[in-house]
C-alpha cells in the first residue's frame, strides 16, 4: 500500500509506537547488531570512568524506532529524508514513545513532500529525539517486479 | 582542542556488502517485524527483489570497517567522552541484501561552543552502490564534552 500524501491533513497525527523498557540486553544487541561498540553503551565500568553514572542507549537505537514507526505508516521508498536531534540522554528503564505529526506541504528537490515532525519521550514525557522527515508521493518510475519469480526453478 | 584544519579532510573510502544475516540481526535488536522487511512476498509485493535495509541501516554499515570510529580517532576525539548530537539521511535509491555500497567519508565542519567545553565534529558520508548509483547522503554530528572527569 502506498500513501497519497496529498490526502493528509496538517496536524494529523502518526499512529504511535510504544516501545518496552530499555534493558542492558536490547543496549547489548544494539551494540552488536548495528557495529556501534563503543563501551560506554554496554560496559559501566568504561561508562563510570567516562563520567556517566551508567551504561545509556545509543542515540540511533531511537533514531531505529523511529524509522520503525514511520515506516509502519508509510512504505520506506517514500521517505526522502530522515533526521533526528539527540537532545536528551536515553536512560536504562525508560519507556519509550514514538510520535509524529503532519505539519507542512513543501518543495523539495523539485518535488511536492509533506514534513513530518517526530520524537520520541520516555515514561516521565521528557523529550529525548526530535526528528523530522519529508515523505513524497511514490515515484512513477520505481522499479517494480511484478513477476519477478522468487525462486527460480518453481513457477508461483 | 581539535584542529579546524581538519575541516574538508577526505578519508579513503571503504565498500561493505549487505549481509541476510547482519541485518536480520538488526532487525531483531530493533523490534522490526514488518512484513516487507521479514516476509519474503510482501517484500516482493511492495517490489523490492530482496529484503530492504531500514532507513537507519546506512549508519551501520558506514561503521562496518576495521576501527568503526576511525573518522573519529584519526582527527583525535575520545570516544569515551563522545555522544551523538544529530543524524540525518537523505535517500534517492533504495538499497537491498547483496547491495555492496561505498562510503566517501569527509569531515564537512569542526566548531565549539561554551567556550570549547563541547566540540562538535560533522561527518559526511556519500554513498554509491555496486553501480555507482548515488543512493544516499548521511551527515553525522558528534560532540565531545571536553573538562569533565
Amino acid at each position: 500500500m502506498t500513501l497519497d500524501i496529498d490526502t493528509l491533513q496538517i496536524g494529523a497525527p502518526l499512529p504511535m509506537l510504544n516501545l518496552p523498557a530499555i534493558t542492558r540486553t536490547t543496549l547489548a544487541l544494539y551494540a552488536g547488531a548495528s557495529g556501534d561498540h563503543n563501551p560506554v553503551h554496554i560496559d559501566i565500568d568504561f561508562a563510570r570512568q567516562a563520567g556517566m553514572p551508567d551504561v545509556f542507549a545509543h542515540g540511533m537505537l531511537s533514531m531505529a524506532y523511529l524509522g520503525r514507526m514511520l515506516t509502519n505508516w508509510v512504505p520506506q521508498q517514500q521517505i526522502r529524508s530522515f533526521g533526528a536531534r539527540f537532545v536528551g540522554i536515553t536512560n536504562l528503564g525508560d519507556r519509550l514513545q514514538c510520535v509524529g505529526r503532519v505539519v507542512e506541504f513543501l518543495e523539495h528537490r523539485g518535488e511536492r513532500v509533506v514534513k513530518i515532525e517526530i520524537q520520541t519521550r520516555n515514561q516521565d514525557g521528557e523529550t529525548k529525539v526530535l526528528g523530522q522527515a519529508l515523505v513524497g508521493n511514490p515515484s512513477i518510475n520505481r522499479a517494480h517486479s511484478d513477476n519477478l519469480n522468487l525462486f527460480p526453478g518453481f513457477s508461483i | 582542542m581539535i584542529s579546524k584544519d581538519f575541516i574538508g579532510m577526505t578519508f579513503a573510502p571503504h565498500t561493505v556488502c549487505v549481509e541476510a544475516g547482519r541485518l536480520q540481526f538488526f532487525l531483531k535488536a530493533i523490534g522490526e517485524t514488518g512484513p516487507v522487511y521479514t516476509d519474503r512476498y510482501a517484500s516482493h509485493d511492495a517490489g523490492y527483489d530482496e529484503f530492504p535495509v531500514p532507513p537507519t541501516y546506512l549508519f551501520c554499515l558506514e561503521l562496518e570497517k576495521p576501527d568503526p570510529f576511525f573518522h573519529l580517532t584519526a582527527i583525535g576525539v575520545d570516544i569515551a567522552r563522545v555522544l551523538h548530537g544529530e543524524m540525518s539521511f537523505d535517500y534517492y535509491l533504495p538499497v537491498s541484501v547483496g547491495d555492496c555500497l561505498t562510503f566517501n567519508a569527509s569531515i564537512a565542519d569542526i566548531y565549539d561552543k561554551k567556550g570549547g567545553a563541547l566540540e562538535f565534529i560533522v561527518i559526511d558520508n556519500r554513498v554509491t552502490n555496486q553501480n555507482n548509483d548515488h543512493v544516499a547522503d548521511l551527515r553525522s554530528t558528534v560532540i565531545q564534552r571536553n573538562g569533565q572527569a
